[in-house]
C-alpha cells in the first residue's frame, strides 16, 4: 500500500473526480460540461502517477507514467472534439445545452429548419 | 501470409485508406472496398491459422509484457472480426450509392443568426451569451465556412464517411485484437470517436445533439473505465489479460476497481437502465451508420466485459454478480421490446429492438459462469451477437431504403410498401425472422443454446424472460409488416433507389438466417482458447 505522503495524491485524484463526476451531472452549459470532463480526467492521471509512486525504490514505476501520456493525447483530443461539436450544436440549434426530450421525436425527414423558438436565450 | 502479418494487416490497412482518403477525398469509396478485400482475406488467413494452430499471439515490436503491446487472436477475437468485415463489407457496398441517392435534401440548417453567438463568450457572464445570440454575425469558424461553402451537403457527408468509416472499422479491429486492459481503453477512445463524428454527419439539429450527448456518455464512461484500470495495476502491477487471472486477489481495492470498469461500460454497451443515449443516436444517424452502430459499437463494450468478467476475473464472477448482470439484461428484453412496440417511427422501433437484443447477450453472464453447460451459453451468446449484428444491419438498410423511397419511415403510413420496395420489406421480413429466434435462423440458434444452457442449470427464470422477449419481438416486427403488406389502391410513386442498396440488405438479412446452418462451426471456432469448459448440449437437456 502507498505511504501516507502518496495517499494524498491518491486521495486528491479521487476527489477530482468525483468532483468533475458531479458537475457533469449538475451543470447544463455545454462549455462547463467539457471542463467537467477534464476534471475528471486529470483526477484519472493522479491517481495514476501516485500508484506509480509506490514502488519500494526511489525510481517510480514508469509504466503509469506512460499510460498518463497515453491518456493525457486521447483527452486532448476528446476536449477538441467535444468543443467542435458543441459549437455545431449551438450553431444549429442556438443554445448552449442539451435539450431533454425534443431530439428522440426529431428524425432526418421531418426536422424543420431552427425556429424562432429555440433562437430563444439560454436560460440556466 | 503469417499470422503476424493478418494481424498488422487487419490493423494497418484500414488506418492507412483511412489517411488516405482524406489525401484522395475523391477515391473514398475505392479505397473503402480495397479495405474491404484486404481485411476480408487477412481476416480468413487468421481465422484458418487460429482453427489450425491455436491462438496467436503477436508480440509489436518484439517487446513483450510488461512494456510492448501483445495483440492476441483467440476463436472468439476472430469470430468477431469477422462479423465486423462482413458488415464493413456490406456498408462499403450500400454506401456506394446511399449518399448520392441522398443528394436532393434540403441543405444542413445553419441559421447565421443563430450561429453568431460564440460559445466560449458564455462561461462567466451568461448575459454575454444572449446579447451576442441577437447580434449579427461576428466571427467566422473555420467549420462553419466549410458547411457553409459546401454546395452539395450530400457529398460533403460522403467525403467525410469514408475516412470515418474507415477509422471506425481500424479501432474495432484493434479493439478485439488486443491483448491487455490498457490497450483496451485506448481502442474504446478511438472507436467512440469515429462513432460520434459518424453519428453527427447527418448535420441535423436532432443528430448533432445526440451526438453530442452520445460523447458525453461515452467520455464519461471511458473515463471510470479508465480509473478502474489504474486501480487494476495498482493491485496487479499488469494490465495483461492473459495474466490478470493468476495475480487477482479478490478484495475491496479489486471489486472498486471492477465496478468502475463495468459501470463505464454497460453505459457504453447501452444496457439497461443505461441505454438512454442509444435510441437518439442510432436513429437519427445516416442509415449506413445506424448499421454499424447497432451492430458492431455497441457490441466493442460487451466483447470487454466478456474478457474481463469470465476470463481476466473468474474469481470475482460470483453468483450474485452474474444474476445481477442476468437480471439487468432481462430488464433491457423487456423494456427495450415494450418500448420499440409503442415507437411511431420506424428507424427509433430498430433502436429500441437494439436495446433489447443487447439484453440477451448479459443472459451469457450467469449461464456461462457455471462449468455445466457454460460453453454452451458462451457459444449460444455469441452465435446470437452475429445472428443480431446481421438481422439488425439488414433492418437498418432497409429502414434507409424505406425513408429513402417513402420520405419519412413514420409505421402508420407504410401501407403498400411491399409494392414500392418487395425486395427491402423481404429482406426486412427475413431479418425479423431471425431476431425473433424462428427456426432455422441463427437467431433461432443462439437462443436454442442459450435456452438449452439454461434449462441444464435449473435457471427457468431466464428460459421464462426469453420466450416473453420473443413474443414481443414478433410482436413489433409483425406491426411494421402488417402496415407493409396492407393493400392499397393506388401505390405512391417512390423515389428511385439504387439496386445495390436493396440487395446489400436482402443478402445480410440471408445471411442473418443462414448462419444458423453454420452454427458448429463457429461453436469449433469459439472453442480455440475459450475461457469456459463443458460439452455442447444440444437439445434433450429439459428436466
Amino acid at each position: 500500500m502507498p505511504d501516507a505522503d502518496h495517499r494524498i495524491y491518491l486521495l486528491a485524484g479521487v476527489a477530482l473526480f468525483a468532483i468533475g463526476f458531479y458537475s457533469l451531472l449538475v451543470q447544463t452549459h455545454l462549455l462547463r460540461r467539457v471542463m467537467a470532463l477534464n476534471v475528471m480526467g486529470s483526477g484519472v492521471f493522479l491517481v495514476y502517477i501516485a500508484l506509480g509512486a509506490q514502488t519500494p525504490g526511489p525510481i517510480p514505476d514508469p509504466v503509469p507514467q506512460a499510460m498518463v501520456l497515453t491518456g493525457i493525447v486521447v483527452s486532448v483530443c476528446a476536449t477538441g472534439l467535444a468543443l467542435a461539436l458543441a459549437d455545431r450544436v449551438q450553431a444549429a440549434t442556438g443554445r448552449v445545452e442539451l435539450g431533454d426530450h425534443e431530439d428522440a421525436a426529431d428524425l432526418p425527414d421531418a426536422s424543420p429548419a431552427p425556429s424562432e423558438h429555440h433562437k430563444g436565450t439560454p436560460s440556466a | 501470409m503469417t499470422a503476424a502479418w493478418a494481424i498488422a494487416l487487419l490493423i494497418l490497412s484500414p488506418l492507412a485508406a483511412a489517411a488516405l482518403v482524406f489525401a484522395f477525398p475523391r477515391c473514398g469509396r475505392w479505397l473503402a472496398l480495397g479495405t474491404v478485400a484486404v481485411v476480408g482475406g487477412a481476416s480468413v488467413q487468421l481465422t484458418w491459422k487460429v482453427l489450425t494452430d491455436g491462438v496467436q499471439i503477436h508480440r509489436v515490436g518484439g517487446w513483450g509484457p510488461p512494456l510492448g503491446i501483445d495483440l492476441r487472436a483467440d476463436g472468439l477475437s476472430v469470430l468477431m472480426l469477422l462479423i465486423t468485415a462482413l458488415i464493413g463489407l456490406a456498408v462499403s457496398l450500400y454506401a456506394q450509392r446511399y449518399f448520392a441517392a441522398h443528394e436532393s435534401e434540403r441543405p444542413l440548417p445553419v441559421n447565421p443568426d443563430v450561429a453568431a453567438s460564440r460559445l466560449s463568450a458564455a462561461i462567466l457572464d451568461k448575459d454575454s451569451v444572449r446579447r451576442s445570440a441577437e447580434t449579427p454575425l461576428r466571427f467566422k469558424s473555420p467549420t462553419r465556412e466549410l458547411v457553409r461553402g459546401d454546395r452539395n451537403p450530400a457529398l460533403h457527408r460522403e467525403r467525410y464517411f469514408w475516412p470515418l468509416f474507415l477509422f471506425l472499422w481500424t479501432a474495432l479491429n484493434a479493439l478485439f485484437l488486443s491483448a491487455d486492459i490498457f490497450n483496451l481503453y485506448v481502442t474504446l477512445e478511438l472507436l467512440g470517436f469515429a462513432a460520434v463524428t459518424l453519428v453527427a454527419l447527418a448535420g441535423k439539429r436532432a443528430a448533432l445533439t445526440a451526438a453530442l450527448r452520445y460523447l458525453f456518455v461515452s467520455l464519461t464512461a471511458s473515463l471510470f473505465y479508465l480509473l478502474g484500470v489504474g486501480l487494476v495495476y495498482g493491485q496487479c502491477a499488469t494490465v495483461d489479460l492473459a495474466s490478470l487471472a493468476a495475480k487477482a486477489q479478490p478484495g475491496p481495492a479489486l471489486w472498486v476497481a471492477l465496478a468502475l470498469m463495468t459501470g463505464g461500460l454497460i453505459a457504453k454497451a447501452a444496457l439497461f437502465p443505461l441505454h438512454f443515449w442509444l435510441p437518439p443516436a442510432h436513429a437519427n444517424a445516416p442509415a449506413p451508420v445506424s448499421a454499424l452502430l447497432s451492430a458492431l459499437v455497441v457490441k466493442g463494450s460487451f466483447y470487454i466485459l466478456l474478457r474481463l468478467w469470465i476470463e481476466a476475473f473468474p474469481a470475482l464472477m460470483t453468483p450474485p454478480v452474474a444474476q445481477l448482470f442476468g437480471l439487468l439484461g432481462a430488464a433491457a428484453i423487456l423494456w427495450g421490446s415494450v418500448n420499440a412496440l409503442v415507437q411511431s417511427r420506424l428507424k427509433l422501433l430498430i433502436a429500441y429492438s437494439t436495446v433489447a437484443q443487447l439484453g440477451y447477450l448479459f443472459l451469457l453472464f450467469p449461464l456461462a459462469a457455471t462449468p455445466e453447460g457454460g460453453f454452451t451459453a458462451w457459444s449460444g451468446g455469441l452465435i446470437f451477437l452475429g445472428a443480431h449484428a446481421c438481422a439488425k444491419t439488414a433492418m437498418f438498410l432497409t429502414a434507409g431504403n424505406i425513408l429513402h423511397a417513402a420520405g419519412h419511415d413514420r409505421i402508420q403510413d407504410l401501407d403498400g410498401m411491399t409494392h414500392v420496395l418487395p425486395v427491402s420489406v423481404f429482406a426486412f421480413g427475413l431479418a425479423g425472422m431471425s431476431l425473433i429466434g424462428l427456426p432455422p435462423s441463427s437467431g433461432f440458434a443462439g437462443k436454442w443454446l442459450l435456452l438449452n444452457a439454461a434449462l441444464a442449470q435449473g435457471q427457468w427464470w431466464w428460459v421464462a424472460v426469453m420466450l416473453l422477449g420473443s413474443l414481443l419481438a414478433a410482436a413489433y416486427v409483425a406491426r411494421v409488416l402488417a402496415h407493409a403488406f396492407t393493400r392499397v389502391e393506388e401505390p405512391r410513386k417512390p423515389h428511385p433507389i439504387a439496386p445495390v442498396m436493396e440487395w446489400t440488405a436482402l443478402a445480410l438479412a440471408l445471411l442473418a438466417v443462414g448462419l444458423g446452418f453454420a452454427s458448429h462451426g463457429l461453436a469449433e471456432l469459439l472453442r480455440v482458447g475459450a475461457p469456459v469448459a463443458g460439452a455442447m448440449l444440444l437439445g434433450g437437456a429439459a428436466p
